[in-house]
């Protein structure tokens, strides 16, 4: 009967590409069915770059600090957007199946949690190009800035504030399972709570003692600090690179595991059924 | 691969059913088993106690239905069958497996419908189906969905959002993709639930042929009496969480000294503490 609809040894597989791909491409379908949404995912990192842009032009002449290095807000303000797009391109996937109510459909099939998991970090990497791109290339002709300047070490910038993103996602959508939809305004601001330990505009040494704790334990504000380094000094802080791996793996791990904990206690309460608007 | 080897060799045990998992193993069951087992099932949120301690079976190719009031644990019930919810305590074995266990062993196997769970409204019907498709691992999907749009007359709506569907088209929508798989074994909640009596008809006209055609094993939960008797040969009644009577809609009806099933369900529903008295005796 079914063995003829079926292929049932990629069904049973522990991992399937093709199950993932589907996930994939159902989040394609979602941005392809609404041109407001990918315009909004243009929309933000391109104002912002335009108002850091002008920004930097006025402060390359009153700024001895901007003056050192033209691009320095105008990266920090991309990379910035790197790990806030990394992590909202998780958390707004995962908003989907809560708006559409369709996680009991979607965990009656063999859709392993974990495969959901990749889904979504996969589409939090389409999601960022798509934003963050169309920004930097724009600030070439508007400003005369190349973040691609940076060179090598941007794609380890890149890298490391994507990961991050990844991992508070999962650690937001973690609340989210919990608190359902009550809690969906901490997909769009909790990270804004990490801005000011980020040190994303400023060196980690102007903040308070105390704060400089927590922002040593961000691999975000690691990232800024190499990121000046490139700028200002033309060296790779390797230092800086293996501190915010190393935390980022944690952070990463750490997401996922609190991730996969609240999808095991929504299933002990049947949150997967109710969850919704 | 021993097993299949030994049940393809079939002469001593023509009743064995084989389903290769991977190249050394494969999972073995007899035809003749019952599909669905539960023993002792209890699910509990904090003091409430949803379903306490249930046992039934539903034998293969059978429709059978649990039957009761608003709060009976009919839903909870399917979802912990599901494996959407995780029981308290006790035994679920779905074609022979522990679902606890091994629930990914046996979802490629079965599939769902519920006019409360959604299909995402923003994709097209077509874009939904091709989606849990994959998820399934369909083979030949293209062909599987033109054959499904066809059967259940959703053709002419394929590629139009999901969402812009009416109540009737959604039903139609969600039975397309639960039977995407050719699911041996369908669990079905209100399939009916705020359809016209016109549609409502044709949706058990339907679910009657699919059984027929492929033997399928349907467990159903409602409140229509009408549907429960038309479309089972086995009736569970649960009342607060409890099997309180079972048997085919005949039986049920003549034991209570009834014309129909929808009175039956009214005697146990209003005189719950009979019941469970009954019970407590027992």
């Amino acid at each position: 009967m079914s063995a003829t609809a079926v292929d049932h040894r990629a069904a049973l597989a522990r991992f399937s590409p093709a199950r993932l791909g589907a996930m994939v491409l159902r989040y394609l379908y979602l941005l392809r069915s609404s041109w407001p949404r990918t315009l909004e995912l243009l929309y933000w990192p391109a104002i912002q770059m335009i108002l850091w842009g002008f920004t930097s032009k006025f402060l390359m002449t009153n700024s001895s600090y901007v003056a050192r290095a033209g691009g320095v807000l105008l990266a920090a303000v991309m990379l910035w957007d790197v790990m806030f797009r990394g992590q909202l391109g998780v958390s707004v996937s995962f908003l989907e199946e809560l708006w559409s109510r369709n996680l009991g459909h979607l965990f009656v099939s063999p859709l392993r949690p974990y495969e959901w998991v990749l889904s979504l970090l996969t589409m939090s990497l389409v999601r960022v190009i798509i934003g963050v791109v169309p920004a930097t290339l724009l600030a070439i002709p508007l400003y005369h800035y190349s973040i691609f300047t940076l060179g090598p070490p941007l794609i380890a910038f890149f890298l490391l504030l994507l990961i991050m993103g990844w991992g508070l996602g999962l650690m937001i959508g973690a609340l989210l399972l919990r608190h359902g939809l009550g809690a969906e305004s901490l997909a769009w601001l909790a990270v804004f709570l990490l801005a000011p330990a980020s040190a994303v505009y400023y060196p980690v040494s102007v903040l308070p003692p105390w704060l400089q704790y927590l922002a040593w334990a961000l691999p975000s504000a690691h990232v800024f600090e190499g990121m000046r380094a490139v700028m200002f000094e033309g060296v790779f802080r390797v230092d800086h690179f293996m501190a915010a791996a190393a935390l980022d793996l944690v952070y990463l791990l750490f997401g996922g595991a609190i991730f996969l904990y609240a999808f095991r206690q929504a299933r002990q309460r049947g949150a997967l059924l109710q969850m919704g608007e | 691969m021993p097993i299949i080897r030994e049940a393809a060799a079939g002469g001593e045990a023509p009743d064995l059913r084989v389903w290769p998992v991977r190249d050394d193993y494969a999972i073995v069951c007899r035809v003749s088993d019952p599909v669905v087992q539960v023993s002792d099932l209890r699910k509990s949120f904090g003091d409430t106690l949803a379903v306490d301690g249930i046992d039934f079976v539903v034998p293969r190719a059978a429709t059978a239905a649990l039957l009761g009031g608003n709060g009976a644990g009919k839903t909870t019930t399917l979802s912990m069958l599901l494996g959407l919810l995780l029981p308290t305590a006790g035994r679920i074995r779905i074609f022979g497996e522990d679902m606890l266990r091994h629930r990914y062993r046996v979802l490629p196997r079965m599939n769902f419908s519920s006019p409360y769970v959604d299909l995402p409204h923003r994709l097209t019907v077509r874009q939904n189906l091709s989606v849990y498709g994959r998820l399934y691992g369909l083979a030949q999907l293209k062909t599987r969905i033109e054959t499904l749009a066809s059967d259940l007359q959703i053709g002419e709506f394929l590629d139009r959002q999901t969402g812009q569907l009416s109540a009737g088209q959604k039903t139609r929508v969600a039975l397309a993709k639960a039977l995407l798989n050719e699911p041996e074994l369908l669990l079905l909640d209100e399939p009916t639930a705020s359809l016209d009596p016109d549609t409502g008809d044709w949706v058990r006209g339907y679910l009657e042929i699919y059984q027929r055609r492929t033997g399928a094993t349907i467990l159903l939960a409602s409140h229509n009496m009408g549907e429960v008797e038309r479309l089972c040969s086995e009736v569970i009644m649960m009342r607060r969480g409890r099997i309180v009577d079972r048997g085919s809609p005949r039986a049920l009806i003549e034991r209570y000294g009834r014309d129909t099933l929808e009175q039956v369900f009214l005697d146990i529903a209003r005189a719950g503490t009979r019941f469970d008295s009954r019970e407590a005796a027992q």
